[in-house]
């Protein structure tokens, strides 16, 4: 009879294997799977140290900015994309429009059981690409598995800490009259390219997710000089509601001018199809950027100059109004409001 | 009333269904209520469904009196 | 995008409006009512308001058909999933419309009703294909732009021989809709012309606005969707006014001629018949107003599968959605509009579409108000 061999442990099946219900009860399949999935792609001094938290070094100066953002988008996989990097860029972003150096990330999934490893492992090495790229490791995780018909498939939650010099104030609260409104780029990409991605909803569409890590040019843009009030990332509801909050916030009002918003062709198609509102669809790799009036070219100038801004453009301005509304000069020569959104926005039969 | 857009016609299919485009964006749509479509055509699209072919020559038409108010003028709206 | 980019094109706006400043009578109003509810949405998103003199008022009509949807027909299809564990297939406009019990389709889905949202009734047969042992219910609404589709699948259906696939029909028709507001003794109203509805025309015609023009001398243009086409349907309702003509006519020749689409006529009579009577919310009960599936395809009418008795419930008191869908009044007329009503807590119907009146004003003009 062969000899056992000691310490033998088969190793997971990637290509066929699925998530099970042991993956998640702390034993020595979920050390596996973390060891031979996670650690593998994300692997860092930090998560190679396998303690129950990461010890990181305290800022000198500077404040400390924390952020967190679950991440349940379905599809998974959409083009230009997939909810492991959009788990990355998403928090990073939400630490840098602080005006913080995003410097550490966690990352907690709960995984369905019955989800297929390869899967999984392809979500896992997306992710430990993008922070790669950001610079931004993942120090440390957990993981859950519940039974099958409970979730998703794959959730994640990401906390991401930053430091944010001392002197350095962006907040919503921050935004004055006079003051110009930009954007980043093209509106509406993401959300769009999850709708047409929508297998019920049978569209073809060359229109791909924006997402993406901001910090490298939010530094840029703090770099600039420009006296920039508020940043912001538009991500659920669009454009519309992040104005909305920050108009609720600082107590203005604020005019768009239709005209200057940037957005491509086939999202406005994708949007007329279905009867959407570009300004109310989620972007995850375009800025809003509040900042003083003079400022605003110089603004621009450096949006411009980066590879994630070439379509940056500046759309509207802030002016006081008690009833802090945000309004928008029509391209066809009227006025309108631009509202909070309303519930989920619903495709339109009519 | 009823959100409708006028696509263009890029592919016929089987079973009276057509492929749109509209800026990049692709449909399949059902031909069911519409006859002689050709490739290349207007039609005007409605939950899935091609409603009616966009006549080009009137749309022509429509445009180009539009553009003759710009030279009658008129005072400016006060 | 061709035939929408040229349509919207805000030089030819200024000028348009320009020549309607110079055509417009001084010393007279103007109320013109546009009964859809694609257009009461394009002249709210446009701000086309702002564009016209201040002696022309434009008046929204009950062309939205989720806002003349009846509260008993949405409590229909709600039972249809909480009680009978049917697959209920609707349009996304209809989820939020606040129905008996505090419930609307999207609150129904919350409490473990089986709702789908579609983009087209050809997705209802599929999802009955792919579920041969659930009963899929398709809530079919709309007027005479969305009732062909149906009746398609409905046909699609029967040469399926799918025995688990019903429509639960809402289909209304939009000539009694503009008779009953003629009609009505509604002597606040003073209309002096309509913006016809584009789409409907499409597959109708402009022929059968023809006895409103002759019976009531109200001028009719029949207008197309984009802003350009309402504005320049204006302009026509306005020369036509003040030439003491009433006549149909027809801005959208694009797409509309007197005929319609004879094709997708034939189907729905093919498909269907009038009921006597339906109810409409805010125009009361109307005649032959609305349709349901002839006897040879009764198969598929949800109404006799699930034995579904119709049970009329009035609005809330204080909504005045009938006034304002027959144009009596504007939302901010409502006690309850941006109050307790609002997008995100509707009470009355022209508050839940994006189509109606009140959610229309609300969400892109009611700065006006102030």
């Amino acid at each position: 009879m062969p000899e056992s061999r000691k310490n033998y442990l088969r190793p997971l099946d990637l290509k066929h294997g699925r998530v099970d219900m042991a993956h998640g009860a702390g034993g020595r399949a979920m050390a596996q799977l973390i060891d031979e999935l996670f650690a593998r792609h994300l692997g860092n001094e930090w998560l190679a140290q396998g303690d129950d938290g990461a010890v990181l070094p305290a800022p000198g100066a500077g404040r400390l900015v924390m952020a967190t953002d679950s991440h349940v988008v379905s599809p998974l996989f959409f083009p230009g994309g997939d909810i492991g990097c959009l788990a990355v860029h998403g928090t990073i972003n939400d630490v840098a429009v602080m005006g913080a150096q995003p410097l550490w990330l966690s990352a907690a999934f709960i995984l369905e059981e019955g989800y297929p490893l390869a899967d999984l492992a392809r979500i896992v090495a997306s992710m430990a690409t993008a922070a790669r790229q950001a610079g931004v490791p993942v120090v440390t995780g957990d993981t859950k598995v519940v039974e099958r018909g409970k979730g998703d498939g794959v959730f994640i939650t990401t906390t991401g800490v930053g430091v944010v010099p001392p002197g350095r104030e962006l907040s919503g609260s921050r935004v004055q009259p006079g003051d110009a409104i930009l954007v980043s780029g093209t509106l509406g990409d993401h959300g769009m390219a999850i709708m047409a991605g929508r297998e019920s909803l049978g569209f073809e569409s060359p229109i791909v997710s924006d997402t993406a890590a901001l910090h490298g040019l939010i530094a840029d843009l703090l770099a600039s000089g420009a006296d920039i009030h508020a940043l912001r990332d538009p991500t659920r509801g669009g454009l519309a509601t992040t104005l909305n909050e920050i108009a609720r916030q600082s107590g203005v009002g604020m005019m768009l001018q239709e005209k200057a918003l940037p957005i491509s062709p086939p999202v406005a198609a994708a949007c007329e199809f279905l009867g959407l509102d570009p300004l109310y669809v989620a972007n995850e790799g375009k800025l809003v950027a509040i900042c003083a009036q003079n400022d605003a070219e110089k603004l621009l100038t450096a949006m411009r100059s980066h590879p994630l801004g070439r379509r940056a453009a500046v759309i509207g301005s802030v002016h006081d109004d008690p009833q802090q509304f945000v309004q928008m000069a029509t391209a066809f020569g009227g006025k309108r409001i631009v509202d909070w959104l309303t519930g989920d926005q619903l495709p339109r039969i009519c | 009333m009823c959100l409708a857009i006028p696509a263009q016609v890029i592919e016929l299919r089987d079973g009276d269904n057509a492929v749109v485009d509209l800026a990049g964006v692709r449909k399949e749509i059902s031909l069911s209520l519409v006859d002689d479509v050709a490739v290349g055509d207007y039609v005007i699209v409605h939950v899935g469904y091609a409603l009616n072919k966009l006549d080009p020559e009137e749309a022509a038409k429509t445009l180009a009196l539009f553009a003759e108010i710009g030279q009658l003028g008129g005072e400016p709206t006060s | 995008m061709k035939y929408i980019d040229e349509f919207r094109d805000g030089d030819v706006a200024r000028k348009l409006a320009a020549a309607i400043a110079s055509e417009v009578n001084p010393a007279r109003r103007y109320r013109f009512m546009e009964f859809c509810g694609g257009h009461t949405h394009a002249i709210s998103r446009y701000g086309i308001a702002d564009l016209l003199p201040d002696n022309v008022r434009m008046i929204h009509g009950p062309g939205c058909p989720v806002c003349v949807l009846p509260i008993g027909r949405v409590d229909q299809a709600i039972a249809l999933a909480l009680a009978h564990g049917v697959i209920v297939c609707a349009y996304g406009d209809c989820l939020r419309v606040p129905a008996s019990g505090g419930l609307s389709l999207l609150k129904a889905k919350a409490r473990g009703g089986d709702i789908r949202m579609i983009y087209s009734c050809a997705d209802a047969v599929a999802l009955a294909r792919q579920n041969p042992d659930k009963q899929v219910v398709f809530f079919a609404i709309g007027f005479e732009t969305t009732t062909p589709p149906t009746a398609v699948a409905i046909k699609q259906a029967a040469a399926l021989g799918l025995s688990n696939f019903s429509v639960l029909c809402c289909h209304v028709l939009t000539p009694p809709a503009i008779a009953s507001i003629m009609e009505g003794a509604d002597e606040q109203l003073q209309l002096d012309g309509f913006v016809g509805p584009a789409h409907v025309s499409t597959i109708i015609g402009s022929r059968p606005y023809e006895p409103f023009a002759t019976r009531y001398r109200k001028p009719v243009v029949i207008a197309g969707f984009e802003p350009l086409d309402v504005l320049q349907a204006i302009r026509m309702l306005i020369r036509q006014a003040n030439e003491g003509r009433a006549e149909v006519e027809n801005e959208f020749s694009r797409a509309v001629d007197r005929d319609g689409n004879r094709k997708a006529q034939a189907l729905m009579d093919e498909v269907f018949e009038l009921r006597e009577s339906f109810e409409w919310r805010g125009l009361g009960t109307l005649p032959y107003s609305a349709r349901r599936l002839r006897a040879e395809f009764a198969g598929f009418d949800a109404e006799h599968r699930f034995a579904l008795a119709y049970r009329p419930v009035a609005d809330h008191k204080g909504c005045d959605c009938g006034e304002i869908l027959r144009g009596i009044k504007r939302p901010q007329d409502c006690k309850l509009f941006g109050t307790v009503c609002t997008p995100e807590n509707p009470i009355g119907s022209c508050m839940v579409s994006s189509e109606g009146a009140c959610a229309a004003h609300y969400t892109y003009g009611r700065h006006k108000n102030a």
